[in-house]
């Protein structure tokens, strides 16, 4: 997809947590439907990355651009203003409160400065089912549902708010299978109505099969970025490993390697 | 039985109100003096301080935080007031600065806790020691009389046939109540107890948000203040030592959690009123009062174990 304007772009982002380099000039870009994994091990700086861009964390240098435009992320209220919504590894619903006050927080729709508690219950309801989301009640606290009723409500508050642009920080790691298969075929949806998803994994065997590409990190550096299915699995296990990108790659595509390990 | 007593548990306040009857039925078996009107209203009267300090806390506690600082600012407050009574101000603009002063030394709290990133025990400490040492500062550790109808009437007057604190709880009560189950505020004060990390990135303003709720916990202080200058006509600046204690010891009596995110703010004043009636009632039997803390203490340690039994079922 050369010709369009990425949905993202982020340039050159460094970021320092006191001594530890977390990224260094790392660079990626989303088009609108498609899911681009983000690869590397434990502290490859992944989640950091994904952080900046959903207003958790500032880089230190570096530029975003959402739409061809530079844009100006501080907070997380800054980047759902762009349309950037994010379903953090864990940290996605407060346990304590049901689904409707999980879909809505932050954002209450208040009536004559009164929550609108049965308005938000019936858009819950409705887009819930909407995505095809079952769970057991509305009513009970979150806490109670199982982790990929969780982690659906979360997509469900993305969708919900019209997300264009979706980030998934390792969002089926704590998932049975089934539930997993939710999970994917819920993105597969979002992907054709052209969403751009950013989905985070340390383990390729995860995200092969429905990644249109992948972004490989090590030690905070870009690696390579490219088709998923121009390497095979084994080879992406080996990048992520050793950090140098696979033959295959430079002798197909010299300047896209090239930019990369500059 | 177990399963009544599990079903109970899952309705807070029905719960605390079966105890509190079963403690008042108790006492009244051992003593028909305590079920009159008369001991009740006094009841009434001595409860009414420390469950309005317990809504504030209540807020407080359900975000997660603390506040150790209610009784030095309730002194605080009322030495502001006694001082500009003194002074010739007016009871009632005096009230006003007073509730004012109250007010922004919780909003100090907040402030020190939320951008300052001090833990709320120690922030609020260090605030316990601040405002009583103001207070007698401003005095020089002298207390001021009183004694202008306005207080009389809120220490010693009646509405309906109920003392005038009554009301104070009440609105208190009713107002804290409204707040937590329906507005904005009150959802992410649940939300923020339940998970702050959770809650920031959801884009709530967990700093403003803190700030508020420890200047509206000083407000309910200052508010306490005003009943305690019409109950005692006089502002001494050592008024409501260690009341802090009782404040949270209702709080946890009535179930809400200690750990935050969960519990119901009436249930505070139910447990303020269990703490009172156990005192009263004691009295009123004649025992010591040396025994009347050693049983306020186990109340304490059993509210906290069956809060504990509930999260274990959680789980
Ligand atoms: N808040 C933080 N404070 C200090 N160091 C951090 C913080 N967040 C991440 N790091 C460090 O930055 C590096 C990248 O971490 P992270 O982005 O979480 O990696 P990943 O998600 O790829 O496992 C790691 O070395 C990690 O220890
Ligand atoms: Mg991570």
């Amino acid at each position: 997809m050369p010709n369009q304007t990425p949905l993202v772009r982020m340039e050159n982002i460094s970021k320092h947590f006191g001594g530890i380099q977390a990224l260094t000039d790392v660079s990626v870009e989303l088009f609108a439907g498609e899911v681009v994994g983000i690869l590397g091990h434990n502290g490859a700086g992944k989640s950091t990355l994904i952080k900046i861009l959903s207003g958790a964390e500032q880089a230190d240098s570096g530029r975003i651009f959402i739409g061809g435009e530079a844009a100006d992320i501080q907070n997380p209220n800054d980047a759902r203003s762009y349309g950037i919504e994010t379903i953090y590894q864990e940290l996605a619903l407060c346990g304590n409160l049901d689904a409707p006050s999980n879909l809505f927080m932050g954002r209450e729709t208040e009536s004559l400065g009164l929550l609108n508690k049965s308005y938000m219950r019936s858009e819950t309801d409705s887009i819930l089912a909407k995505l095809g989301i079952k769970i057991k009640s509305l009513d009970v606290e979150v806490e109670n549902l199982s982790g990929g009723q969780r982690q659906s409500i979360a997509i469900g508050r993305a969708v919900y708010f019209q997300a264009r642009i979706l980030i998934m920080d390792e969002p089926t790691a704590a998932l049975g299978m089934e539930e997993t298969k939710l999970v994917i075929d819920l993105i597969q949806e979002l992907k054709k109505s052209g969403i751009g998803i950013f989905w985070i994994s340390h383990d390729i065997h995860d995200i092969y099969s429905f990644t249109d590409r992948v972004a490989i990190l090590k030690g905070g550096r870009n690696v390579v970025t490219c088709a998923t299915q121009a390497c095979s699995q084994e080879e992406i296990v080996s990048m992520i490993i050793s950090g140098i990108p696979a033959p295959s790659l430079l002798k197909d595509r010299p300047m896209a390697a090239a930019a990369n390990t500059a | 039985m177990k399963n009544l007593f599990f079903k109970l548990q899952s309705y807070p306040l029905a719960w605390i109100v079966l105890v509190a009857c079963l403690i008042a039925l108790t006492i009244s078996a051992l003593s028909p003096y305590f079920l009159t009107v008369n001991n009740f209203s006094n009841l009434m009267k001595q409860v009414s301080i420390v469950a309005i300090l317990a809504a504030g806390q209540s807020i407080v506690i359900i975000s997660g935080g603390i506040d150790l600082s209610v009784g030095s600012v309730l002194a605080l407050t009322a030495v502001t007031i006694g001082w500009l009574v003194q002074n010739g101000v007016s009871p009632e603009i005096a009230t006003v600065c007073g509730v004012a002063v109250g007010t922004f030394a919780g909003f100090l709290n907040g402030v020190i806790i939320a951008k300052g990133k001090i833990p709320p025990f120690i922030a609020t400490l260090g605030m316990l020691g601040i405002a009583r040492g103001v207070a007698l500062v401003i005095t020089g550790g002298v207390s001021y009389q009183v004694l202008t109808p306005l207080f009389l009437f809120i220490g010693n007057g009646k509405l309906f046939g109920l003392p005038i604190p009554i009301y104070f709880v009440i609105v208190a009560y009713a107002a804290t109540h409204f707040m937590l189950s329906r507005s904005k505020f009150g959802r992410h004060v649940y939300a923020i107890g339940g998970d702050e990390s959770v809650s920031r990135l959801e884009g709530i303003n967990v700093d403003g948000r803190k700030i508020a709720i420890y200047a509206l916990s000083g407000f309910f202080s200052a508010v306490a203040a005003v009943v305690m200058v019409g109950r005692l006509a006089s502002t001494p600046p050592n008024v409501a030592f260690g009341i802090e204690l009782q404040a949270i010891a209702a709080v946890i009596i009535g179930g809400i959690s200690f750990a935050g995110g969960r519990g119901i703010v009436l249930t505070s004043f139910v447990g303020a009123l269990i703490m009172a009636m156990i005192t009263n009632g004691l009295n009123i039997l004649g025992v010591s009062s040396f025994w009347q803390q050693v049983l306020i203490g186990i109340v304490i340690i059993a509210a906290v174990w069956v809060d504990n039994i509930k999260s274990a079922r959680r789980r």
